[in-house]
């Protein structure tokens, strides 16, 4: 089975965070393989494991994005593909999904894994957009994949519980950080990792232009500060009535 | 030049300071509290394959430098593990490095992979009470008996004997000569055998997790097989190893310096007295820019160092070097960030004490600053040998 997973290099969520003067988030500090990525990785490996075959990292991103196909690399991955091109500086989710939908359909993979959404734009779009222009099925936000024969069968995670959700593959699932713990990459990974091939593509490569941005950040405002909740004063007598009152009010006893 | 690390260091310190983010600086202070070994962390990194860093490949390990071993430590300093974290590493590392350099097939294939799985804890038993820094007067001898060896003596500073299995032992096994005073010393490594050990745990300033000890030898056994290298030339086949050591020693300091100065900013950025960050004041800033500073330099020559060492250079100078400036860079560090913390600098919570505590066991051993001094005095500048 081939599978692709996507990955993204963005800056150190424990580090202070920026944006640049059009809105677009500053990149110009610490970055790390994006942590909702190592479970896609993770993933990947484990059906590789139980199915045989190659897990191929895809990503787009300045050189020093080799750095997170390389940590994924480093965990167990077999190559990589490196897509960066100066004219995707701040591309917008589609043109990225263009750029990593040519990639990956020369690739021609059974299965693609993405995050459901990355950690630093968190629009969540570009798996969808990659979807349908790999004209592939998605299957989103899984706790949970099943590869038997072309069958993909995945638990999709809901609010009150999972739906089971199917496909025939080739198809696109993004996965919750829930799915399984991302392992961590041995010293012996690290050292293999250093002769696995990590392919780098521009964009007359894939042969995409880069057109007009189909989005554009107008304004980015602070979310609105949370209300001051409303303090019960318990003078011994009336705490509990006070809360259930509350509490039956919201509807929640 | 090119001062970069390369990816597999790169990769290796990125997955120390992950590990870190398991091991934090409250686990690490009940461990100094409670004067517990940090097995879980030990286990974490063996399975990481970490404590086989330089056992050849062959022997199940990674071989590869001290550039790496350097690297490595440096983090674990950096993530607030303090000495505690960066011993526990070190000495599954480096008590083996004469076995891998000068050991028989036999002694390495028993060894080395346990070593390199971290199922084989060596104890480090060369100083002894009445030498010290004077190696050519240790009294541990060693004497052949009925075709094995009885070993007797005393040994102090002995790390990790509270749980090890094995001790590098260095012994007298014949008479010290005025001529020749390295000659005749043997090196082994031999069972720590609780019937023939006594082992005292020394309370001390710091690093309480992993202990030291003092260890009473009486007619410990060994054989032949356990003799490291050649009989009479233990102190030779140790020497390899000591400039490796204070690399990775200046190293670790400088990590630990790091991981002070990270907690001091913070602290500095976010204190507010007089209606403004403590940091705003110069008289906080600059000792820690300046500390920031002198580790940058250390560092430099810890890595120069490593690299000579692993091009097969001598590196004598620099290796001594790097563990003078790396330790006062590293205490001067957490000296600088105790200091910004003001009174809370002094509380436990605050964790830089520990760090302080732990690190200014770089000043003293494996070396003294004054040792070192007396050797670059001799050796970088052709000066009278002092002592």
């Amino acid at each position: 089975m081939k599978i692709v997973v996507t990955v993204k290099q963005v800056p150190d969520p424990n580090a202070t965070q920026g944006l640049e003067s059009d809105n677009t988030i500053a990149r110009d500090r610490e970055v790390v393989l994006d942590p909702g990525d190592e479970y896609g990785i993770e993933e990947g490996l484990v059906l590789k494991e139980a199915q045989g075959g190659e897990v191929i990292l895809v990503s787009m991103g300045p050189e020093r994005a080799r750095d997170a196909i390389r940590k994924g690399l480093s965990m167990g991955a077999d190559r990589g593909i490196l897509i960066t091109d100066e004219q995707l500086a701040g591309a917008d989710a589609l043109l990225t999904a263009k750029a990593l939908a040519a990639a990956i359909k020369a690739e021609s993979p059974d299965l693609v894994i993405c995050a459901t959404e990355s950690y630093d734009g968190s629009t969540g779009m570009v798996p969808p957009m990659l979807a349908e222009l790999l004209d592939m099925p998605q299957l989103t936000t899984a706790k949970q994949v099943e590869v038997s024969g072309s069958k993909v069968t995945i638990h999709r995670q809901t609010e009150d519980g999972y739906q089971v959700v199917e496909a025939e593959t080739p198809a696109l699932v993004t996965v919750t950080a829930g799915i399984a713990e991302p392992r961590y990459a041995s010293l012996k990974g690290i050292m293999a990792a250093r002769s696995k091939e990590v392919k780098q593509v521009g964009l007359s490569d894939l042969g995409i232009e880069k057109g007009e941005a189909a989005e554009t950040v107008l304004a980015v405002n602070d979310a609105e500060a949370r209300q001051a909740g409303e303090v019960v004063e318990d003078d011994g007598s009336v705490g509990v009535e006070k809360i259930m009152a509350v509490l039956q009010t919201a509807k929640v006893v | 030049m090119d001062f970069a690390l390369t990816d597999l260091q790169r990769s290796l310190r990125e997955e120390v300071l992950a590990l870190g983010k398991r091991f934090p600086l409250d686990w690490w202070a009940e461990r100094d509290r409670a004067g517990e070994y940090p097995w879980e962390f030990v286990r974490a990194c063996a399975e990481r394959g970490w404590l086989g860093l330089v056992v050849p490949e062959s022997y199940g390990g990674a071989g590869l430098g001290i550039s790496e071993a350097a690297v490595l430590l440096h983090a674990v300093g950096e993530t607030g593990a303090g000495l505690s974290g960066a011993s526990a590493v070190h000495f599954y590392v480096f008590p083996i490095t004469p076995v891998i350099r000068h050991g028989s097939e036999a002694l390495k294939q028993d060894v080395l992979p346990r070593a390199a799985q971290g199922e084989l804890l060596t104890a480090f038993g060369v100083t002894e009470p009445t030498a010290g820094t004077d190696t050519s007067r240790i009294e541990t001898r060693a004497e052949r008996q009925g075709g094995r060896w009885l070993i007797n003596g005393q040994k102090v500073w002995t790390t990790n004997a509270q749980n090890a299995a094995k001790i590098l032992l260095l012994t007298r096994t014949s008479p010290r000569d005025d001529a020749a005073p390295f000659e005749g010393m043997t090196l082994f490594l031999a069972d720590l055998d609780r019937d023939a050990c006594e082992v005292r745990r020394i309370e001390k300033l710091g690093r309480a997790a992993v202990d030291s000890n003092e260890v009473f030898i009486h007619d410990l056994v060994a054989t032949d097989e356990q003799v490291v290298g050649e009989v009479g030339r233990g102190f030779q086949h140790l020497l390899d190893g000591l400039n490796p050591e204070r690399i990775v020693i200046g190293m670790e300091a400088c990590g630990i310096g790091r991981a002070a100065l990270r907690l001091a900013s913070a602290y500095a950025r976010e204190r507010v007295v007089f209606d403004r960050p403590i940091g705003a004041n110069q008289a906080v800033a600059h000792p820690l820019a300046r500390a920031w500073a002198d580790l940058e330099a250390a560092e430099l020559v810890g890595m120069k160092a490593a690299w000579l060492y692993d091009q097969g250079r001598p590196c004598g100078l620099e290796a001594n070097t790097a563990k003078l400036l790396g330790a006062d860079a590293g205490f001067a560090a957490c000296d600088a960030a105790l200091q910004a913390h003001g009174g809370f600098g002094y509380a436990r919570e605050y964790h830089v004490e520990r760090l302080w505590r732990e690190v200014r066991l770089a000043r003293i051993a494996p070396i003294s600053q004054e040792m070192v001094l007396n050797f670059l005095a001799q050796r970088a500048l052709n000066l009278p040998r002092s002592y």
